[in-house]
């Protein structure tokens, strides 16, 4: 498989855009107010506004300086600390269980309201598309995040060619069912199988990636190979992995943790620093590899890109 | 004969006071001691100084067994020692029972310390490492979380049982109202618990496996308890 390194998607890309755009909103405003000392002190205070953290937490967990940089998570961090409760509840036990879990032949089913239903082989549903990278940052639930380089297509460049018919209002993912393969379905810690689901318009958004792979390799198993859902802005548990179902439906299915504990884990499961879990809180997070913690940013940092797609909606009560 | 008269009940499993007894002759001779004692005092704390280096590691960004998450992994750690001790110490009594090793009394004390030690530790890690002592955040945090408030109640409870367990506090008490006062000590073992199991995410595995090593423990106290006077009528006949 040939992988293309886009050049337009570097670790820079990671830098939230709101602090990129700052630069120029701090220069045209300088331009504005003439180069003295006031204008540059107004703008870097209208700068900081800006990146969106004060507008969901409440002040005194807004940082003082820029966020931290954002480097890639170590390679043996990303693949020996998963939540991957198929092949265990220990964060290690992916890597130790999912060694033998066969990954080709695989075939997706694609059903519902489309107008292609059938069932593919893994590298039909991306004929003729080209893998690309992607740096995301990945926020678990937990409050712990790594930064991950995906390799995968945008969801919404598949789902367009599978097209979805106009009543088609959301997309479920169903991870495999095969307790033998995957030990971790003998106990009944969750429903099997894993599902989870993304409204129509979170699936076409072109962050939404189905990744194959990652740090430029075939995605490992323990990272949900063959294929994994990645949705940045939204907590690790909505990525499902081991897909073999796609189906678009008009009603909100209904997923695995939600269904688990409705109460702690909802259905949109947004990055959002201001509603807390029930028993931690999501303000910050550690970042694999620091000691400290960081602030969490709103929709992970990416709210330049989707907040839209949730305007008018009540974060707190659908989060 | 009968177990069941008497103020109390006799020895339990009676065939294996022989074995218990010769193997207890070379065990008492070291840890029935002060220095003894001291060696096991010494030894509970071996896990606490091998953290406290995995941690150091961790803040050096070296490689460390505290896992992807040091400060996590040292709450986990901290707060199994903290029931692992406090098993111990409630196991003190049947295993001197059983064994008739009755040099082991005095290590109720020594555990019961330890236990406390560990907890004191596992509270201090999440308010200065986890919450970074922003104390704003720690009161928030702790009246919001429900098994954050079972926790810190049960490490309140502790205080005043970790003050009261010099030789000094039991005289001034009397052994009758230190042991009323030490009876907390079972108040804290279901809070103990309860903080454990609401602390877990979905797999309560670990929880329950502690839970019944504890159930194991009052079971046998239960069955070993004093049991009330015989009627006097009842006496005649059994002897």
């Amino acid at each position: 498989m040939l992988i293309r390194r886009a050049p337009d998607l570097t670790a820079a890309d990671i830098t939230p855009e709101s602090r990129f755009l700052d630069r120029r909103r701090f220069l045209r405003e300088a331009g504005l107010l003439g180069v003295g000392a006031t204008g540059i002190v107004a703008s870097l205070g209208a700068g900081l506004g800006v990146t969106g953290l004060d507008a969901c937490t409440s002040g005194d967990a807004t940082p003082a300086g820029p966020p931290a940089p954002d480097r890639v998570t170590a390679y043996d961090d990303a693949t020996g600390y998963n939540n991957y409760y198929e092949f265990g509840t220990d964060k290690d036990d992916p890597k130790t269980n999912a060694g033998a879990l066969r990954t080709r032949p695989w075939s997706v089913a694609v059903e519902g309201l489309v107008a292609r239903p059938a069932v593919y082989q893994l590298d039909d549903l991306f004929r003729g598309m080209t893998p690309a990278e992607h740096v995301y940052r990945h926020r678990c639930v937990e409050a712990w995040s790594m930064v991950i380089p995906w390799l995968g297509y945008p969801l919404g460049d598949v789902l367009r060619r599978l097209q979805p018919q106009p009543a088609a209002r959301f997309v479920e993912f169903t991870t495999l069912l095969d307790p033998a393969q995957m030990p971790g379905q003998r106990s009944s810690v969750l429903p099997w199988p894993y599902i989870e689901a993304l409204r129509l318009d979170e699936a076409m958004h072109p962050l939404t990636l189905l990744a194959t792979g990652m740090y430029g390799k075939v995605l490992p198993n323990q990272n949900g190979a063959p294929l994994r859902l990645v949705v940045p802005w939204k907590y690790g548990f909505k990525g499902a992995k081991a897909i073999v179902k796609i189906r678009l439906t008009d009603r909100q299915p209904q997923t695995t943790w939600n269904a688990a504990a409705s109460d702690e884990y909802g259905f949109y499961a947004n990055v959002n620093p201001a509603v807390d879990h029930p028993r931690w809180t999501q303000a910050k997070e550690r970042r694999v590899g620091e000691f400290r913690r960081r602030a969490t940013l709103p929709f992970n940092g990416y709210a330049d890109q989707v907040a839209s797609l949730y305007a008018g909606m009540d974060l707190v009560r659908n989060f | 004969m009968s177990t069941l008269v008497g103020p109390r009940p006799g020895p339990p499993l009676p065939w294996l006071r022989p074995w218990f007894e010769r193997a207890g002759r070379p065990l008492a001779r070291v840890l029935g001691r002060d220095w003894g004692r001291a060696l096991v005092w010494a030894a509970s704390f071996v896990p606490a100084v091998y953290l406290a280096w995995q941690l150091w590691l961790a803040f050096q960004g070296e490689p460390n067994d505290l896992g992807r998450e040091p400060v996590k992994g040292l709450e986990h750690a901290t707060g199994e020692q903290s029931i692992r001790f406090l098993l111990i110490t409630l196991a003190v009594t049947p295993v001197r029972q059983l064994t008739g090793w009755n040099w082991l009394a005095k290590y109720r004390r020594v555990f019961g310390l330890v236990m406390f030690a560990y907890a004191t530790a596992h509270l201090v890690t999440y308010a200065a490492l986890d919450l970074e002592l922003n104390l704003g955040d720690l009161a928030r945090e702790i009246v919001k979380r429900p098994y954050l408030v079972v926790g810190f109640a049960g490490w309140l409870v502790l205080v005043p049982l970790a003050v009261t367990s010099t030789t000094g506090w039991i005289r001034r008490l009397g052994g009758r109202r230190w042991n009323a006062l030490h009876r907390f000590t079972y108040l804290v073992v279901v809070l103990g618990m309860v903080h454990y199991w609401m602390s877990q995410k979905k797999d309560h595995t670990e929880p329950v496996m502690w839970g019944l090593a504890f159930v194991a423990v009052f079971a046998w106290r239960w069955w070993r308890r004093t049991p009330a006077a015989p009627a006097s009528v009842e006496q005649p006949a059994v002897v």
